[in-house]
């Protein structure tokens, strides 16, 4: 089995996942869209009519506009196909190829910041921020994490690593977000120095928005880093512990080379696709927990979307996220299993 | 990886010393879960969400042990529930009365005081509430005739120190009162020096008396409130709930949600792997891809979607976190089960015809059993921070409060940015001390069931 074959078939089990994964979050909440939906329907139609005066005043009495405005609600449904359930196959697959072309529909409350309640406006206002903090939280939290880890890794038992693995287990035992009520607490009551509510007050035309969107940004980021950075350099660790006591770091010792060369380059250099590997993995947990940890703060991204969605049953939104955190999460599986199988041959033989 | 006695597993853990600690903090957990069970009534746990329960609690106010730290004694919440009573009787007179003694040495001036009582009576008798001051000087408070009633009557009433005629009472004072008296509240006067409006320490008595012809006459149910800012164990709520008893209850609840979640996914995962490496072939090759199928799917949002749409109850959630629990535990036990399936006795009684079921629960899963519990131990925190999570989202289930349903509490009351610690701090002390008790045990386990992690 070539690499070809490789990530060919992988693309095909992470596409079938996708699908899956819409098609159970529309199963979950697909009988209650539909009520939702014909409600929209029969409110939209009887607006219409009552706007229309020239047909209202043609009516003799109520009971004939209402036999006829139910006659057009009847009519609308069957244009939409909401007479049928929603797991008639044909519906079913008009679905499916809407939510494949990023056709989301309208949001029944929800609205982007400028505005917009198409479900694609919200979501692609919301994802760069999220993409912002967590990635940027990642290489800060990776680059601390690979730094100690080396360090560590090559003076195992010393004071250094010692504490480094404590705090790699301590820390993952908190949840990122209580951790992140801590922080509020002493940075934005005892201390003030950062804003609780990551939300930047003025409105998001204003030039000044970036620079506010990341001054708020720094308190989520902190705690991001204090609760990950452990685990990744016990990772790195040992790694690396397994990695200086291979023969070529014992020949290149043996040559003189200098001791940090030796950690910096060589053996860092050797646990690099692992780490990568771990890198891409940790990217798609993150935006996991994104749900938990933005509504912690406040902080105006794909989670809180998610978040607000679920709480007033906004179902176009909450499939839509559902989709684009599905893609995202499978994009970074699917990376990480490219990478992991460019580096390590016996994985693509299927051995 | 090499067989095991459980007498080896025992000798070998009661070595690791961090393995101990594990354990020992999971005794203490389980001891405060029966403590929790025995002394808490039933009717406290369903009532944890009814605010009328919790009338008489103040409200957001420290736990009480601050004043050990504080040179300004901030004011202890008190709850006088038992009087001394006394009776009396003088020719066709009787007097009820009720003495409440509160010994006052706080710094500030309570935040106020109320008084509730049950009277049983018939007629209408006079009602008197007068407090008795360090300095002696007595306070008429409330001089008045509860409402006439011809038949055996039960009236209900609580007075607060906001009252019209406590203030009015108090006015007649003034020339005891080196300062202006007049706009004052009612518990800033009775607490007060005569001299300076500052507060005067020692003991004060309150006392309530009921006059009246009928020697039936009765008060019960009779409790003094003085409000302050300090109370109990770990201080109450924006919603004047104890959360002493909030973080008791979360104890066995967590520990149920963690051990069971932890077990079942475990089990469940053990079983499946082991069977598709057993079987192998085309069996194995289906189930792995299921497999592959659960681990790309994104746990969070489809948890949350599950508990919003299907139920929030406590033991369907519980059902839910196995179902994304189970499969990075069926993966590793099928690749231990592919080796263990090339042993030979496992052949030998293969070949003698025994049933695959029979081998796989004799002979394979024996052999998986450490690797199984350090699995269970390691599993739990990760059941019990997700449980958590969802609470804190408000998705929790609302008949049980668990520790993550007090965070979300105060995260919707603002508790981090107004400065609540108390609130905020012990639960997530608790999932993380409930986390890191069940990592040791995992940890020690781990490295019996692997010697190769000894380093």
């Amino acid at each position: 089995m070539g690499f070809k074959r490789f990530i060919a078939t992988r693309l095909i089990t992470m596409f079938g996942v996708l699908m899956i994964t819409v098609l159970l979050t529309i199963a979950l909440v697909g009988s209650n869209m539909d009520t939702i939906l014909v409600r929209g329907v029969s409110f939209q139609v009887r607006e219409e009519i009552t706007e229309n005066r020239a047909l209202v005043q043609g009516f003799k009495d109520i009971e004939e506009f209402d036999a006829f405005v139910q006659s057009k609600i009847n009519q609308r449904v069957k244009e939409l196909g909401l007479d049928e359930p929603w797991y008639s196959p044909q519906r079913l697959g008009l679905t499916l190829y809407k939510i494949l072309i990023l056709d989301f529909g309208h949001a029944t409350f929800l609205t982007s910041d400028s505005g917009s309640s198409h479900v694609k406006d919200i979501i692609f206002e919301k994802l760069p921020r999220t993409i912002l903090l967590f990635t940027t939280a990642t290489i800060i939290i990776s680059i601390i994490g690979i730094f100690l880890g080396a360090y560590s890794g090559n003076k195992i038992r010393s004071k250094v690593d010692r504490l480094t693995s404590s705090f790699a287990v301590v820390s993952s035992s908190f949840p990122v977000w209580w951790v992140g009520m801590l922080m509020i607490f002493v940075f934005a009551f005892a201390y003030q120095i950062f804003p609780a509510r990551a939300t930047p007050t003025i409105p998001i035309t204003d030039p000044g928005y970036f620079g506010a969107l990341l001054y708020h940004m720094i308190l989520p980021i902190m705690t991001i880093v204090i609760i990950g950075f452990g685990a990744w350099a016990y990772l790195v660790r040992n790694f690396m512990v397994g990695i200086m006591q291979e023969d070529f770091i014992m020949a290149k010792r043996a040559i003189g080379i200098e001791e940090k060369k030796i950690v910096y380059t060589h053996a860092l250099k050797n646990a690099a696709p692992p780490i990568l590997t771990v890198l891409a993995l940790s990217l798609s947990g993150s935006l996991g927990g994104a749900i938990i940890t933005e509504a912690v703060f406040d902080w105006p991204g794909m989670g809180r979307l998610y978040f607000e969605a679920i709480s007033v049953m906004d179902l176009p939104v909450i499939i839509g996220s559902t989709y684009i955190l599905t893609v995202f999460f499978l994009a970074s599986i699917f990376l990480a299993d490219i990478l992991y199988g460019y580096f390590d041959p016996r994985v693509k033989t299927g051995s | 990886m090499s067989s095991f006695t459980s007498n080896e597993i025992l000798a070998e853990f009661m070595k690791n010393k961090i393995g101990l600690v594990g354990v020992g903090i999971l005794i203490g957990l389980f001891t405060i879960s029966i403590i929790t069970a025995i002394t808490i009534p039933a009717e406290t746990f369903r009532e944890w969400n009814n605010p009328t329960i919790w009338i008489s609690y103040p409200k957001t106010s420290q736990p009480s042990w601050v004043n050990y730290f504080l040179i300004e004694k901030i004011p202890e919440h008190k709850i006088l529930d038992s009087p001394a009573i006394g009776t009396q009787t003088s020719g066709e007179i009787s007097v009820i009365s009720q003495r409440f003694v509160a010994n006052y040495q706080y710094d500030s001036f309570p935040s106020d005081f109320s008084h509730e009582y049950t009277a049983k009576y018939s007629g209408t008798p006079l009602f008197e509430m007068s407090v008795t001051r360090p300095d002696r000087l007595q306070l008429q408070l409330i001089s008045s005739s509860l409402p006439l009633s011809q038949e055996y009557n039960v009236y209900h009433e609580r007075i607060f120190s906001t009252d019209g005629s406590i203030r009015k009472n108090l006015q007649q004072y003034q020339d005891n009162f080196e300062f202006l008296i007049e706009d004052m509240s009612a518990e800033d006067i009775i607490f007060s020096r005569t001299d300076v409006n500052e507060v005067l320490k020692g003991d004060y008595v309150f006392t309530v008396n009921l006059y009246g012809v009928d020697s039936e006459n009765k008060i019960e149910e009779s409790s003094f409130i003085i409000g302050g800012k300090a109370f109990g164990l770990m201080g109450t709520d924006e919603l004047r709930r104890d959360l002493a008893i909030g973080l008791l209850l979360g104890t066995p609840l967590a520990l149920f949600i963690g051990i069971s979640v932890a077990v079942g996914s475990v089990v469940m995962g053990l079983v499946y792997g082991v069977y598709a490496g057993f079987k192998g072939k085309y069996t194995d090759e289906t189930m792995m891809r299921l497999n592959d199928v659960v681990y790309a799917l994104p746990a969070l949002p489809f948890l949350i979607i599950l508990v919003a749409t299907v139920s929030n109850s406590i033991f369907l959630m519980v059902g839910f976190l196995m179902i994304f629990g189970w499969v990075g535990i069926a993966k590793v036990s099928r690749s231990m089960a592919l080796q263990i399936k090339t042993r030979q006795y496992v052949e030998a009684s293969k070949l003698m015809g025994q049933k695959d079921r029979k081998i796989i629960f004799k002979h394979v899963i024996p052999q998986l059993l450490p690797y199984a519990f350090a699995s269970i131990a390691i599993s739990v925190p990760a059941a019990i921070t997700t449980e958590a999570g969802l609470s804190f989202l408000g998705l929790g289930d609302p008949s049980f409060p668990t520790w993550g349903q007090l965070l979300h509490d105060a995260n919707i009351f603002g508790a981090a940015a107004r400065g609540l610690w108390w609130w905020v701090v012990p639960p997530g002390i608790m999932i993380a001390i409930t986390g890191l008790a069940f990592v040791f045990i995992g940890n020690a386990l781990d490295t019996i069931a692997n010697p190769r992690l000894k380093r």
